[in-house]
């Protein structure tokens, strides 16, 4: 799109780069805001049918579909009140950390193949960095509004993200490995072709740490049964106990776009990401199944893809929040420390172990171990990693140094 | 449309202004976030002008080309030791009740002192030619994969002539030392942090026990004393 | 117009940064009475020193498009930030107890071993 508007139109090349930069942006802001919008109305409906009500019914029609523009235009409408005693730059910065932390992380996440702010090569890791910052968003809250109520719910806060973010790093370190890679659009493209090439579906222990994700992913964005930071039945409100109207608003928007985030990292990380579980495009022979020459109208069908995933993550997520009681901290730390940690510490030496003696995965590799097409396969791989535009990987890094000491 | 559709490939980075302006924004961030950190006296706001300056530090090692590098800072660093910081903040706030003001002498000797070092250090910064010259622009293959195969011992980024197994100079000694260092700071930091169990009452209760209207030791001893009643 | 002053940056640009970052923290360490401003000091002056190993050891940066550290730069750099997080907790640790014992962080207070 860049050449396009140098070559065509004549721009130079830094004004193009602007121009693409903010365009990605905007697409960026629209997926946090729209998400936000259907997933409160969303949130809405599936928490009153789990609780055998209706939810909203009549605002814009049959379904109460204009129900979260109507509350955002309530909460626009609302007096914007500061505690006296509160830290008032902090106090005010705080929700713009929250949300900010929340946009950038999407910048590294691909939506499809190459449909990505800016590509990076140590995509896992930076998405993963970036939304761990959020929480600073939350501890400003707590401590600037001068409350006890939101002071509690920010030390509960800190130390659960802290103590989640070790298995959480474990679960995203092993995709990492059977990919080969930390680029997110190489892992994702790895588990092109049918369902069974999906991490998820490697190895028994990658389908256990794909739960094992989900529920660090929960308490890492703070959600029931791991919302202490703003458990209603203890802390008022927590750690947004003092904010209103637009403020708090921002709140929610990083809470519904981290959300999101983390669907959509759980999708490309063992979901198999913008690829089907049938490759129809492949089957019908509209592309070769190398996706550097996709046509455009297949990336958008991707993004469909992925989008269908990460909100069904999200949905998984209402449910579970409307259906678990919430954890007291100590189960909380339990769950993290002694369940969570040595759970993902033993698969991921698991998946190691099966990595190194069945590559391939379970359904794949053993039936291409036993028709012994194994070298080929290998070497088709081979290729297809060299056809990547990216450096050497692991794996291939790996093969030179075998055939060296050979 | 081979490239990225509307995605901002690397070359972005490559044209020379965008560099230098990222450089000077996020050089900007960092020396004044510093200087805040200095300056202010409020602990919590400290350490979110440290939150700033090192969130900004990662921004040039991402700049400099070290993808990894920046994003360890952003995961460790920022979201990591900083939260425990401002985790022991929180903990240990007690702004009412003393006020841990410099005196006025120490700050000025302690910034001419830190003038002095400045100076010497931006001399030395400017005293090599090859230093000042800037880069090629160019942009350089992506270090993490080199980086991660030398903290297994195999450096893949020199002696590619002479075999990559020559045991010359990988990082995979220090790598193990420092995973075990840091399991021994794991427990050691449990071990110090851990709470106590003690006969005389710790000072922060008794400051506890002036405002609070019923004491804590009060509560427990009438328990113990139903407890000894039912038995 | 500043950006065009300053041309492309280089590694003498990036190790002036580190320069601020390092005396920043240094002050920092000198002036702190509360033992969490000495922590975060330190952090400072570690990163100072962490940003000029990246300086050194990229590539993009160099002159030549070579640097002279090459890989050892960001490996010594990512040594620093995972000691300088041992380095936090212990210290934190040490803070926490010296709370719980004199109800203070003022390090100034710390003078038990004094004679």
């Amino acid at each position: 799109m860049a050449e396009f508007l140098i070559e065509t139109i004549g721009l130079p090349i830094w004004l193009a780069w602007t121009c693409i930069a903010g365009l990605s942006a905007v697409l960026i802001l629209n997926v946090i805001a729209g998400g936000a919008l259907v997933f409160i109305w969303a949130e809405r409906k599936i928490a009153a049918r789990i609780q055998d009500r209706l939810g909203p019914t009549r605002t814009g029609g049959r379904f109460g579909w204009l129900q979260s523009l109507a509350d955002g235009i309530k909460l626009l409408a609302k007096e914007d009140l500061m505690p006296d005693g509160a830290d008032a730059l902090l106090f005010r910065l705080a929700p713009y950390v929250s949300f900010c932390a929340s946009f950038c992380a999407f910048i590294a996440l691909p939506f499809a193949f190459d449909t990505v702010g800016q590509r990076l090569n140590v995509g896992v890791f930076f998405v993963v960095a970036v939304l761990g910052l959020e929480v600073f968003g939350v501890i400003l809250a707590g401590y600037a509004s001068a409350s006890k109520w939101s002071l509690f719910g920010a030390m509960r806060e800190a130390a659960q993200v802290v103590s989640y973010e070790v298995p959480l790093g474990m679960c995203v370190v092993v995709p990492v490995m059977l990919a080969g890679s930390m680029d997110l659009v190489t892992i994702g493209e790895k588990q092109a072709g049918w369902a069974t090439n999906w991490f998820i579906f490697h190895d028994p222990f990658t389908f256990i740490i794909f739960w094992v994700y989900c529920t660090c992913a929960i308490a890492s964005v703070n959600r029931a049964p791991f919302d202490l930071a703003e458990a209603e039945s203890e802390l008022v409100a927590g750690f947004h106990t003092e904010y209103s109207g637009l403020r708090w608003s921002f709140f929610f928007m990083a809470e519904y776009g981290s959300m999101f985030l983390v669907s959509a990292l759980a999708a490309i990380l063992f979901l198999g990401g913008w690829n089907g579980p049938i490759p129809v495009s492949e089957l019908l022979g509209l592309s070769d199944g190398v996706s550097a020459t996709d046509p455009f109208a297949l990336r958008i069908v991707g993004c469909m893809n992925l989008f269908l995933k990460a909100t069904a993550g999200v949905l998984l997520m209402m449910w579970i929040r409307w259906t678990l009681p919430r954890l007291r901290i100590d189960q909380v730390m339990t769950t993290c420390l002694k369940y969570c940690t040595p759970i993902a510490a033993a698969m991921f030496l698991g998946v190691m172990l099966w990595q190194l003696f069945l590559p391939g995965g379970l359904v794949a590799g053993s039936f291409r171990a036993a028709a012994g097409v194994r070298e080929g396969w290998l070497e088709q791989s081979y290729r297809k990693e060299s056809a990547d535009e990216e450096s050497l990987s692991v794996k291939t890094l790996s093969r030179h140094v075998f055939e060296v000491s050979r | 449309m081979n490239q990225a559709s509307f995605g901002i490939s690397v070359s972005l980075f490559a044209s020379i202004d965008w560099h230098g302006f990222f450089f000077l924004l996020f050089a900007a961030i960092a020396c004044v976030a510093a200087l805040m950190v200095v300056l202010s006296n409020n602990v919590v706001r400290m350490a979110l002008h440290l939150v700033l300056s090192l969130g900004a530090t990662a921004g040039l090692f991402f700049l400099a080309g070290a993808e990894f590098v920046g994003a360890m800072q952003l995961m460790i660093y920022v979201g990591g030791t900083l939260v425990l910081l401002v985790f022991g903040v929180m903990l240990t706030a007690q702004t009412q009740l003393v006020s841990l003001r410099t005196p006025a002498g120490d700050r000025v000797i302690a910034s001419i002192l830190a003038a002095a070092l400045l100076a010497v250090l931006v001399q030395a910064a400017f005293s090599i030619e090859s230093w000042q010259k800037p880069g090629q622009g160019m942009v350089s293959a992506p270090t993490a994969t080199p980086l991660g195969m030398a903290l297994v011992g195999v450096r893949v980024d020199q002696h590619a002539e002479e075999g990559l197994l020559a045991p010359k100079s990988g990082y995979l000694l220090p790598f193990e030392i420092v995973s075990v260092h840091l399991l021994v700071v794991l427990i050691g930091a449990a071990y110090l942090a851990r709470a106590k169990r003690r006969r005389v009452p710790r000072p922060v209760d008794l400051v506890a026990s002036v405002d609070s209207v019923e004491p804590r030791s009060s509560g427990n001893s009438s328990t113990t004393i139903l407890s000894g009643g039912s038995e | 117009m500043i950006i065009a002053l300053l041309g492309v940056a280089s590694v003498s640009h990036y190790l002036v940064v580190g320069a601020i970052l390092f005396s920043c923290g240094v002050v920092c360490m000198a002036v702190k009475r509360n033992a969490l401003g000495v922590l975060m000091g330190i952090e400072l002056v570690l990163n100072g020193a962490n940003l000029n190993f990246v300086a050194f050891g990229s590539n993009y940066l160099a002159a030549d498009g070579k640097s002279p550290l090459g890989l050892d730069g960001e490996v010594m750099a990512l040594f620093v930030i995972l000691l300088a997080a041992a380095e936090a907790a212990v210290a934190l640790a040490i803070t926490l107890n010296f709370y719980n014992n004199h109800a203070t962080v003022d390090v100034d207070r710390a003078d038990d071993l004094h004679g």
